[in-house]
């Protein structure tokens, strides 16, 4: 099955077909998405500026991936859940959209940026603290990354 | 001079046109609104779970509001220029549009609660700075403060979906 007959099948299926025809049901999934992206864009903000060593810097790197890391992980299935809600609703504009497919590369890079930040401070503690120019690569790679995440969300609806 | 005029004269800018026509400036500067967007509303809402003694407890008050509030008004800035923008590429329509109407309300009464609370509760936050139980006055301002700006964003993209 090809991926153009695929969303042809999903936008006939019965969930589909509710999500398409109750008006309401995708501002408001969107509305949902969009909260729960500034919970995880707020608190990888956060410890990325701390990892490039612009923001909090009288606070330890290592505090600061234990506070923010775990908002990103309570979130981001909630994102996920909502997401496929809205690729449901409307498949073809998700799956066969370039700018999708950009986003969902960028959040898998970035996920495993941020599960090597956690892991490697769960190890050691003072990983980061002690490798300034690693740390600072991470920090401004993922910033990067969720700023282009943001942005290429948004462009989905523009092509 | 009246309100349709002034709208239609804004609409007839320089810059409203160049959006109005452009196929890539409209996007780029929504981009722009809803990155600020989602750095006021992450930014403020950690202050106001702090407030609600719901994260960062362990934080004192006011050095939480001391790293945190410049954040939000430098990207409240941006939000406000960009959103600016986007609304002078069809004032007509957003000026009567019912969405964005209630967003602005939101808005304000988001700016009344702000006021109240710095003038009033925050003054005398040296007394319970430490507290991980704050007073009512800052436990009030902090949940009218995300469900007031919840309604925000919800109307921001209600927008999108009405003519």
């Amino acid at each position: 099955m090809t991926l153009p007959t695929f969303c042809d099948w999903l936008s006939n299926t019965p969930m589909s077909l509710k999500i398409q025809t109750v008006l309401w049901i995708i501002p408001a999934v969107q509305t949902v998405h969009i909260l729960c992206v500034t919970i995880v864009m707020t608190s990888m903000a956060m410890l990325d500026l701390r990892l490039v060593g612009v923001a909090g810097r009288q606070q330890l790197m290592s505090r600061m991936v234990n506070r923010f890391v775990p908002w990103v992980w309570w979130t981001l299935p909630i994102l996920l859940i909502s997401g496929s809600l809205l690729i449901i609703g409307e498949p073809s504009r998700e799956l066969l959209n370039p700018y999708f497919r950009a986003k969902m590369l960028m959040l898998l890079t970035v996920i495993a940026i941020t599960l090597v930040v956690q892991l490697r401070n769960l190890k050691d503690s003072t990983f980061w603290e002690s490798r300034k120019l690693l740390a600072g690569c991470a920090g401004g790679i993922s910033l990067l990354l969720w700023i282009g995440i943001v942005t290429a969300g948004r462009w989905i609806a523009y092509y | 001079m009246i309100v349709p005029e002034f709208l239609t004269w804004i609409e007839n800018t320089h810059v409203a046109t160049a959006i109005r026509v452009s196929t890539w400036l409209f996007p780029t500067v929504e981009t722009i609104h809803v990155l600020s967007i989602v750095i006021v509303v992450g930014s403020i809402t950690m202050l106001d779970l702090r407030l609600l003694g719901l994260a960062s407890r362990d934080r004192s008050v006011s050095e939480l509001h001391r790293e945190i509030i410049p954040w939000t008004w430098a990207s409240f800035a941006c939000a406000v220029v960009a959103g600016s923008l986007l609304f002078s590429s069809a004032a007509t329509k957003y000026y009567a549009n019912t969405p964005f109407r209630l967003k602005m309300m939101f808005l304000l009464l988001i700016g009344v609660n702000t006021l109240i609370f710095e003038l009033g509760t925050f003054r005398n936050v040296k007394s319970w700075d430490r507290e991980k139980r704050t007073p009512l006055g800052a436990r009030l301002a902090g949940g009218i403060s995300i469900v007031f700006w919840i309604c925000v964003v919800a109307c921001g993209r209600w927008i999108g979906f009405t003519k």
